[in-house]
């Protein structure tokens, strides 16, 4: 029973942070019906970035993550401008869209392979105030502080998505962008905005995540990525607490599959998962049914 | 029709379609006479494998509409189908390679059955996920698949007596034969009632299916049938390469046999040829760039998605459809 | 009761609460061509769409040649008979008009996936009877020198045609048309008449939606009226042309329209 509570808070952990990465696919999803797969990148580059600021400018490793979460936002606003927004202009096939974020990511994992080198690297710990212990159960400060953290980001952006003025014409765009746009709503501030919001959370996700494993290397996007991918598939993409949801089933089965099937199960889990969620109910947990049109 | 540049082309080219064809097969089959060294022979038979998984993929994704990129996960199963075949049960080549084709084909089925409710980005992701899966058990079970360690020393393909090497040119022949199997097979599925259907899925559902086209039937034929090309070429590919693991058949295969069918052109035949020479010779033509090859690699997919998303061969044809002989006979006799 | 060639009883389709059609009932005969009219929104083609199974029907029934047909796949019901037109046109823009037309006689066609793989007899014999027959269809419509044409590449109202053609093809008994003269310009609508006309004389039965009142009036042997959900008035054209609550209908729209 202990390895179980064990099992499953460091699970929520580990969860809470793909919610994160989650929450950039279902953004960028819910506005552009767009699966990003240059997301996973991303969120490499804010961990590497960190590791490389931190090293390089000799400051706090919280300071640094902060510093590349900018960058990182920064990075998918460039990644939309230069790729993907000429492609909207054309009207372009989603597959076209789908191929260019391949296309990015290998760009920006060959080139973080080059610049950071492709061995694995050691994170710092973000926090370190030791561990507490309740009957057996043991959490971390990291891990503590990893969902702490994810929580507080996650309520922030809930507030934008629903409170804030951009979040009203982000909810606007999702809806239908032609109307949006009509009701003076610059639609493509709005896209730029969203690929902030998703690649500054990517960072923060890359930097927590690394000081929980300690390490950091050019490929870890990948994995994470699918696993924050089928998290968010899974809520329900283009929903906010269904990334949460998602990210948490996703990092709990995951962390218990480790555990009682052995290890080499960890990252098949998640792909189980989505697909038996994908054939019984296609929208996800928390997505909304869409009448056909003829 | 436009009469352009790429019209006078296809009418010169089906004016003397024999003579082209003569000259195409007569150039294959010569290849081996030029001495090229086995480095650059086992290219050729790359790329012919590479063009084989993009004419399967093709009829799922070019015609029938359905983005896999999860078709590394039918390539492996064809691959370690054949290798466990020849290694654990001495099976001679032609059973292990359709034994091969049978069970990938059956994963076809299954990877096929959730079009039933899924469709676009969706499906995609299930394919993925299906790729991604085919690697965890390869890794996982491992008293069958030797898990993490791999299969090596897998045994050359034999038939009639004589086995298959680099050196005897027996791989690059039979890869010609599969080659033209499987684009025979492709060319008479596309010219069918069966290809039609799977045009027509993949410019409106909608439509194809209020014109009594079972949709989903035909999705998960299309899966099934790219599925037994792809398995087929893994077959032949693991003697090949003679070592194979799950990272031998990872997301970026995938992903590489998708983006030939892309860049040669979706929905053609004639791209995939191209496609597969393109992205196959480009790491080794491309080794002055060095480390940056995969960087160019990257932009040379975003810059033909945005200047030329249709893929090089990709557009229609200008020639007259291609009216059956006997009809236009009567066609003929009536006017 | 069903004596008639296609009966619909109470048909009712709601979405999410809102009732789009409300026990709708109405008839068509063997020959005949019967419109269904009403405002914008009124639930015309939503009827279309139940009778052709992209919809399930709430509750009633549709009862074609004496068997039932609600609620089978879309698939059944061409097979059973039914065949329609988009309101919206939806062809295959990237096929060939012949193709298109093929892909209409996709349920005739007999041979098996093996004979189109091995090129068997069959497969030349039964291909060659559905390219006659296509080009047959088209020339009747007057499409036949777009034959080689990619559909996208046609004029609107030769698109429009085409649709009919399709639908045609799968060999349907009564042809349902959603808005067939959408966008044609009057002369284009004279000829769309005659050859629904000819249609008819052919021994297709028509069922059609249709905003052009002319053309309503000119072709159709009874008209049925929908407004909100509702069948509020059926009858001859000459009746309808004069039924008070079908003016009301339309004009009582424009005249909010007016207000606004």
């Amino acid at each position: 029973m202990v390895v179980f509570i064990q099992q499953f808070i460091n699970g929520l952990a580990i969860g809470m942070a793909y919610s994160l990465i989650a929450v950039g696919f279902s953004l960028v999803f819910g506005i552009l019906r767009l699966v990003n797969f240059a997301h996973g990148a991303v969120y490499a580059f804010g961990a590497q970035f960190a590791l490389v600021i931190f090293v390089g400018m000799q400051i706090s490793i919280a300071l640094a993550i902060l510093l590349a979460m900018v960058a990182a936002g920064l990075l998918g606003v460039i990644i939309d401008k230069t790729a993907l927004e000429p492609l909207r202009k054309k009207k372009s096939m989603p597959i076209a869209n789908l191929i260019t974020t391949i296309g990015i990511s290998h760009i920006l994992v060959n080139l973080m392979t080059i610049y950071f080198g492709s061995q694995t690297r050691g994170f710092p710990a973000l926090f370190s105030f030791g561990m507490i212990e309740v009957a057996g159960v043991r959490v971390d400060s990291n891990q503590l502080m990893l969902c702490l953290v994810a929580l507080i980001l996650m309520g922030v952006l809930t507030i934008v998505v629903q409170k804030s003025k951009i979040g009203l014409a982000i909810r606007a765009t999702e809806q239908n962008t032609k109307a949006a746009s009509l009701m003076g709503i610059n639609v493509n501030f709005v896209i730029s905005f969203v690929f902030f919001l998703a690649g500054a959370s990517a960072a923060i996700a890359g930097g927590l995540i690394a000081s929980h494993y300690r390490i950091v290397f050019p490929a870890m996007g990948f994995d994470a990525g699918l696993k924050a991918f089928s998290a968010a598939v899974l809520g329900g993409i283009g929903s906010l607490p269904g990334s949460i949801i998602g990210g948490l089933i996703v990092g709990v089965s995951e962390s218990m599959a480790a555990n009682f099937l052995g290890s080499a199960y960890r990252d098949s889990v998640a792909f189980v998962i989505l697909i038996l969620v994908l054939i019984i109910r296609p929208t996800g947990l928390f997505g909304k049914k869409a009448i056909m049109k003829v | 029709m436009r009469k352009d540049f790429i019209y006078i082309v296809e009418n010169f080219l089906s004016r003397y379609k024999l003579i082209a064809w003569a000259v195409v097969c007569a150039g294959m089959l010569a290849v081996p006479l030029f001495g090229f060294s086995p480095f650059i022979m086992r290219m050729f038979i790359m790329i012919g494998i590479f063009a084989i998984l993009a004419l399967g993929l093709n009829l799922l994704t070019g015609y029938c509409g359905q983005v896999s990129l999860g078709h590394a996960g039918f390539f492996a199963i064809g691959a370690y189908t054949y290798a466990l075949m020849k290694i654990n049960l001495d099976a001679p080549f032609l059973l292990a390679m359709v034994v091969a084709m049978v069970i990938s084909a059956g994963c076809g089925f299954l990877l096929g059955l959730p079009t039933l409710r899924l469709s676009g980005n969706y499906l995609t992701i299930v394919t993925l996920g299906f790729g991604e899966i085919v690697r965890m058990v390869i890794i996982n079970w491992r008293s069958l698949t030797r898990g993490p360690l791999g299969i090596g020393g897998i045994p050359a393909p034999e038939l009639f007596g004589t086995t298959f090497t680099l050196t005897n040119h027996g791989f690059y022949y039979a890869m010609l034969v599969m080659l033209a199997l499987t684009g025979l097979t492709c060319y008479a599925i596309v010219n069918s009632r069966t290809g039609r259907a799977f045009k027509a899925i993949k410019q409106d559902p909608i439509a194809a299916t209020m014109m009594g086209i079972r949709t989903t039937r035909f999705k998960v034929l299309a899966f099934v049938l790219s599925a037994l090309i792809a398995g087929a070429a893994g077959a032949f590919y693991a003697p090949i390469i003679g070592f194979i693991d799950h990272n031998t058949f990872n997301f970026d295969i995938s992903v590489l046999i998708l983006t030939i069918v892309i860049v040669g052109g979706m929905g053609t035949m004639r791209g995939m040829f191209l496609g597969a020479i393109i992205i196959i010779a480009f790491p080794e033509v491309a080794r002055f760039l060095m480390t940056y090859r995969f960087v160019v690699y990257g932009l040379l997919l975003i810059v033909m998605m945005r200047f030329r998303p249709q893929g090089l061969l990709g557009w229609k044809s200008r020639l007259p459809y291609n009216i059956p002989k006997a009809a236009k006979k009567q066609l003929e006799a009536g006017a | 009761m069903s004596e008639h060639y296609l009966q619909v009883n109470t048909i009712t389709k709601q979405f999410s609460g809102l009732v789009a059609v409300d026990a709708v009932s109405f008839h068509v005969d063997k020959g005949e061509i019967v419109s269904i009219i009403g405002p914008n929104g009124a639930g015309k083609t939503t009827v279309f769409n139940m009778l052709t199974g992209v919809y399930q029907v709430d509750t009633g029934e549709i009862i074609f040649e004496g068997k039932p047909i609600h609620n089978l796949q879309p698939q059944d019901i061409v097979e059973a008979g039914l065949s329609r037109t988009f309101q919206n046109i939806r062809l295959f823009g990237d096929m060939r008009v012949i193709e298109n037309v093929l892909v209409g006689t996709h349920i005739k066609t007999k041979y098996g996936f093996f004979d189109s793989l091995f090129r068997t007899p069959r497969f030349r014999r039964e291909e060659a009877e559905l390219t006659l027959k296509a080009v047959e269809i088209l020339r009747s419509i007057g499409l036949d020198s777009y034959i080689h044409n990619y559909a996208e590449s046609m004029p609107y109202g030769a698109q429009r045609k085409l649709e009919i053609a399709r639908a045609i093809a799968t060999d349907a008994k009564i042809l349902l048309l959603d808005e067939p003269a959408a966008g044609m310009n009057p002369q284009e609508t004279e000829e769309l008449m005659d050859f629904i006309r000819s249609l008819r004389d052919k021994g297709y039965t028509i069922l059609l939606i249709e905003h052009d009142m002319r053309l309503v009036m000119n072709i159709s042997d009874r008209i049925y009226v929908i407004d909100h959900g509702k069948r509020i008035a059926h009858g001859l054209p000459s009746e309808i042309q004069g039924d008070q609550r079908v003016i009301e209908a339309y004009l009582g729209g424009a005249k909010t329209n007016a207000e606004d």
